[in-house]
Parts: C-alpha cells; structure tokens; sequence
C-alpha cells in the first residue's frame, strides 16, 4: 500500500463517448441525507465487465458499501432484465425502470500492459434517462478494494451531495483473552472490516489509538515501558516514538487538525490530570489547563481554534462533564447541563456538533449536542457504549458497544439520524475504533 | 481547591455499598490473596505473604471516588505500620476503577485512587520516596461479571511490594 495515494491511483473524468452528449446533470434522483426516515434508494448495480472475478468482486464492494450506509437499497441481481454488454452504451432504461431502479452503476475492469488495473464506471439516472458520473481509475491489482470504495464514494457523493467516507480505515484496539487478562492490541482495518492487520504484539497494554491528519501515523498510549505512556507510530514502518519526557502518565492523546501537535492529559503528582499540548517539531510543552481536576479527552475543533474536554472540576461524584476552551486554554466553560455524567466529546469534522459518552440511569449512550451544548440528541443506548469517533463527512459514527454478559465489546457505526446501527466486523472483540480521514 | 483524599463519607452510601460487596463475595469471589487460596498461617513475618496475608494488599473505593473510606484507613494503617517495620521494600501502589466509566476518565481515576493511597501512607510515616503509582484504569479487573458485587471489588488500590526484600 506504500505510496500507492499519489503515485498509483489516477481518476479522469470521462470527456469522450457519451458523458459529452448527455445534457448538462439536472438529477431527478438524489438523497436528502438528513431527512430522518429516508427510504433508501433502489439502486442496480451490474457486475462490472471483466475477464475474470475482479469486476464480479469490485461491483460486490460497491454495493455492499451503499447498502451499509443505510441510504441505498441494491437490487438483488437475480431481478435485473438488461444483461449489460458494452458498459459505453446507453443502457436499455425502460428494463430498468420495470424492476425500480432509481439509479444504475455499469462498469468494466481491465488489465493494462504495465500489469495495472483498470476500472470504469458509470452512474446512470434511470428515470431521466442520463449519465451522471463516468470516471476510471489505474491501481495496483492488490489495491481493487480502494477502487471499489472510491467508486462507491463517487456515487454516494454524486446522489446524496455529501462526500463519501468508504475509501477509509479504522484504527482500534482488538481484544482477546479473559476479561481479567486481556490482550489488547493495536489493529488496523478497511472501514468495512477487510485488510484487518496488527500495529502491535499485544506483548503491552495499547489503547485509544488516534489517527493523524495525514494518516500516515497514529498516537496512542501503552504500557509498554512499565509507565503508561503516550506514543506515535509510523503505520507502515512501524517506527515508535515516545511522544515527550514527562515525569507522569501521559494518556488520552489526539493531533491538532494540522498534525502538527498531540493534544494529550498529564497526571500531575497530586493525582489530578491536566490537559497539555506538545509541538512535534520544536518539542514545546503548552500547558492548557490547570484546575485541581481530571481534565482529558481534549479533542480539537476542525479549524484548530477551539478545544473540548472531559472535567470534574464541577465536583460531586458522578460529574464530569464537558467543556470548552479556546486553542490557548482560554474561556474554559461547561456546556453539558443534561440529567447524567457526560465523557469523551469529540468534535464532528464539520464543526457543528461534539459527540459524547454519557451515562445515566445505570446505562451508557451516545449522543451528539451542538458545541454550545444545546440539541442534546441521544443516538445509541446500552449497558455499556464509549468512544464515539467520526466518518470524516460527519455523517456517521462508530463507537463501542459491550452488551451486559457479552463478554466483550464490538465496534458499531450509527447515523447520525439515529437510525440504521450496524456491527462492524472484526475477528475479535474490538474496541476504542478511530476512523481516519479520507484516503488520498 | 477541592481536597481528593479526605471527604466526610456517607455513611448509608458505605453501608450500602459493603452489603453489596458481602452478596457478590459469596457467589462470584476470585480468589484475590494467598488467603483465599488457603495459604494464611504460612506467612515467614516480613515476607510479601505475610503482608498479602496478614494486612491486606487492598483497599476498595466507593463509585467514581477517590476518598479513602474508614475501613480503608483501618487497611491502611495497618500497611504503613508493616512497611514501616520492613523498610527493605520498594513499593508500586496500582490504581484501578471499575467498568463504569470511560476508558480516559478511568485511568485518571485510578491515578487519582493511587496518589490518595499513597498519601495516606505518608501520613502514616511511609517514607514518600520508596513509592510509586502506577494507574491502570479498567483495564485490569479482578472480578468479571458485569454487575455491582464484581465492579466494588474492582475499584480499588493495591499496595505492591516490590522485589527488593529479603
């Protein structure tokens, strides 16, 4: 996968053949993403040509991309009338108009004489009868599942409006053992659970992994020295670095939107933890906050100007809540006011909501409020749920999920409509899942 | 400021909380000391047997506090009284928190446990620089059933005595 973004991957949009011919796009079909009780749209995805199983493959991604997303509904392929022969001809929209096909995906795979991989697609609006998107796209035969997520990208950001989030990977703590002796092991995966493969031996405690903005390297904490402690690893050299020299627990760490901070909780020798920042580059220390309190879990606005955190610093037991400062620890103030102990605020990529961990009436949830705190919506309860992390188009949230005798933990994505909650697969229990952002 | 070690505890809070703790020990108990694996009596004086055994290696918090209740001074004392006999002993105080709560607030938690031990110790004449504290957060419990009687005996602080006896 090394180097593959910039080097191996080419999109060019179709000028020739009939993506010049059709009428400037004026869709009949497309998605309201935040409408509440969407019904997913009926969409035919044909098996892209190929003289082997990759198009069979490629087309299977594609659909089973969309119809997680909870917004499509593919169409069994056993209905479709128009076996599809010559993916640049218009196809034949009356049979697809028959079995309700709102939209139609017609692609081909080839190999190139450099030994490349070559995948076209087109998506079509059955009903007006056009071509929306056409596109190719060169890789290497080994990255066909990164063809198939862009492609389902392209075509979920052509009928919803909203960028896509397929062509992603999930960074998270994979668990395994007996409860009171787990292995916890850094791991990393395609958002749709496939290429799951360990950062670390599992021979150390690692939690929270983070990714960074340029999703090349991820911080997170181990036990690795014996002390608790916050690092930074390479992902595919798999070089660690220890991030700072602080003389107590490092933990809860996450980089500046610009990547070049971790953004982290230091415990102090009196048993409280504050919130400090350390420049990767000059090495300097920033204290941010300083109450005789827990502060952690800080997580930065997108625009890097604003911090929200987990405090305590309200008092009584039960009570943390969360805060905001600006970027200089300045104008430190609680925004969660609601019946319950809040934890964990992440800020959407969007900017315009923080989601949360908040526990009341003996149950866990997760939630998301604006970021002064007002619109409280709870999207998921359960006898124990954590650690929301968001789809870098703000649209969907993973997090954790442990049902009460379970054993341990799965990772599960919602919308954030609330609806459509769906397991995501991994090998083991799994936990503290981080989504990166889109691949480049 | 807010003081973390001591606070006036409630007492129908800690008698609720031991009842609890008796139904779970009677069903769901792990065996968490030489005692319960049926070694008490053996213990040479001044061996870590002897303070698992015949002190006590651990004290039990109440739900997301730190304060250090009247039983777990009684445990207390009579650790610092020990330790302060046996000086040869460098000692690590783990903190822990129950399933409760989030991963990152639980580790700040266990820290916080850790430092009120600790403290309590020095104000029992335990020399500051022979300890150490180490948080562990949720990641370590000792009783795994996902109810009250596992989770009081998950928050709590051990008092280990490092390798450098006799």
């Amino acid at each position: 996968m090394k180097h593959f973004l910039k080097t191996m991957l080419l999109a060019v949009a179709f000028t020739a053949g009939l993506a010049g011919l059709v009428r400037p796009a004026w869709a009949l079909v497309e998605i309201d993403v935040n409408k509440g009780n969407v019904a997913p749209l009926p969409i035919a995805i044909t098996d892209f040509l190929s003289g082997d199983t990759m198009g069979t493959q490629i087309s299977d991604i594609v659909a089973a991309d969309l119809k997680r997303s909870g917004l499509f509904a593919p169409i069994d392929k056993s209905a479709f009338i128009e076996k599809v022969s010559n993916p640049d001809a218009a196809p034949r929209f009356d049979d697809w108009k028959v079995i309700n096909a709102q939209a139609l995906v017609t692609g081909r795979v080839t190999q190139e004489v450099d030994g490349k991989l070559k995948a076209e697609f087109r998506l079509w609006d059955v009903f007006a009868g056009q071509q929306l998107v056409g596109q190719q796209y060169f890789a290497n035969k080994g990255n066909y599942r990164r063809v198939a997520h862009i492609i389902a990208d392209a075509i979920y950001e052509r009928l919803t409006g909203e960028k896509g989030y397929f062509d992603t990977r999930i960074v998270y703590i994979d668990e395994s053992g007996p409860k009171d002796n787990r292995i916890k092991r850094l791991a990393i995966m395609d958002q749709d659970g496939a290429n799951q493969r360990y950062l670390s031996s599992g021979k150390a405690l690692a939690i929270t992994p983070r990714f960074s903005p340029n999703r090349q390297e991820i911080t997170y904490m181990s036990y690795e020295s014996g002390q608790p402690r916050v690092y930074l690893l390479q992902i595919e050299t798999g070089q660690r670095e220890l991030v700072g020299n602080f003389p107590g627990m490092t933990f809860a760490p996450r980089f500046s939107p610009d990547g070049q901070k971790v953004i982290m909780s230091l415990l102090r020798d009196d048993g409280n933890s504050n919130i400090f920042t350390m420049d990767l580059r000059s090495r300097n220390t920033t204290r941010l906050t300083t109450a005789d309190a827990i502060d952690t879990s800080p997580s930065y606005s997108p625009d890097g100007s604003q911090i929200t955190f987990t405090s305590d610093r309200g008092g009584g037991t039960g009570h943390s809540q969360i805060y905001v400062m600006g970027a200089d620890g300045s104008n430190q103030h609680r925004i969660s006011f609601g019946n319950g102990s809040y934890s964990t605020p992440v800020w959407s990529p969007r900017g315009d909501l923080i989601a949360f961990t908040k526990q009341t009436g003996g149950e866990f949830q997760i939630g998301v409020m604006r970021t002064d705190g007002s619109g409280e919506r709870i999207l998921s309860s359960g006898f124990s749920e954590e650690g929301p992390t968001w789809a870098p188009n703000g649209r969907v949230i993973m997090f954790f999920s442990e049902p009460a005798g379970s054993g341990g933990p799965k990772l599960h994505t919602i919308d954030l409509t609330g609806r459509n909650e769906q397991e995501v697969p991994t090998p083991n229990f799994a936990s503290d899942p981080a989504w990166s952002p889109l691949l480049e | 400021m807010r003081r973390i070690a001591t606070q006036i505890l409630n007492p129908v809070a800690v008698a609720l909380v031991a009842t609890l703790m008796i139904a779970g020990c009677a069903s769901k108990r792990v065996p968490n000391s030489a005692a319960d694996l049926g070694l008490a009596g053996n213990a040479a004086p001044g061996s870590t047997q002897d303070f698992t055994v015949n002190v006590g290696d651990r004290i039990f918090f109440d739900t997301d506090s730190s304060s250090i209740r009247p039983d777990a001074q009684a445990t207390l004392t009579k650790q610092a009284q020990w330790l302060n006999r046996y000086g040869r002993y460098a000692i690590t105080i783990e903190g822990h928190a129950d399933e409760r709560g989030t991963r990152e607030y639980n580790l700040a938690l266990g820290a916080r446990r850790a430092a009120a031990t600790r403290d309590f110790l020095v104000s029992r004449g335990v020399a500051a620089n022979r300890m150490k504290t180490i948080s562990y957060g949720k990641e370590r419990p000792v009783a795994t059933c996902d109810a009250p009687s596992c989770w009081s005996q998950n928050r709590r602080a051990v008092t280990v005595l490092n390798g450098a006896g006799s």
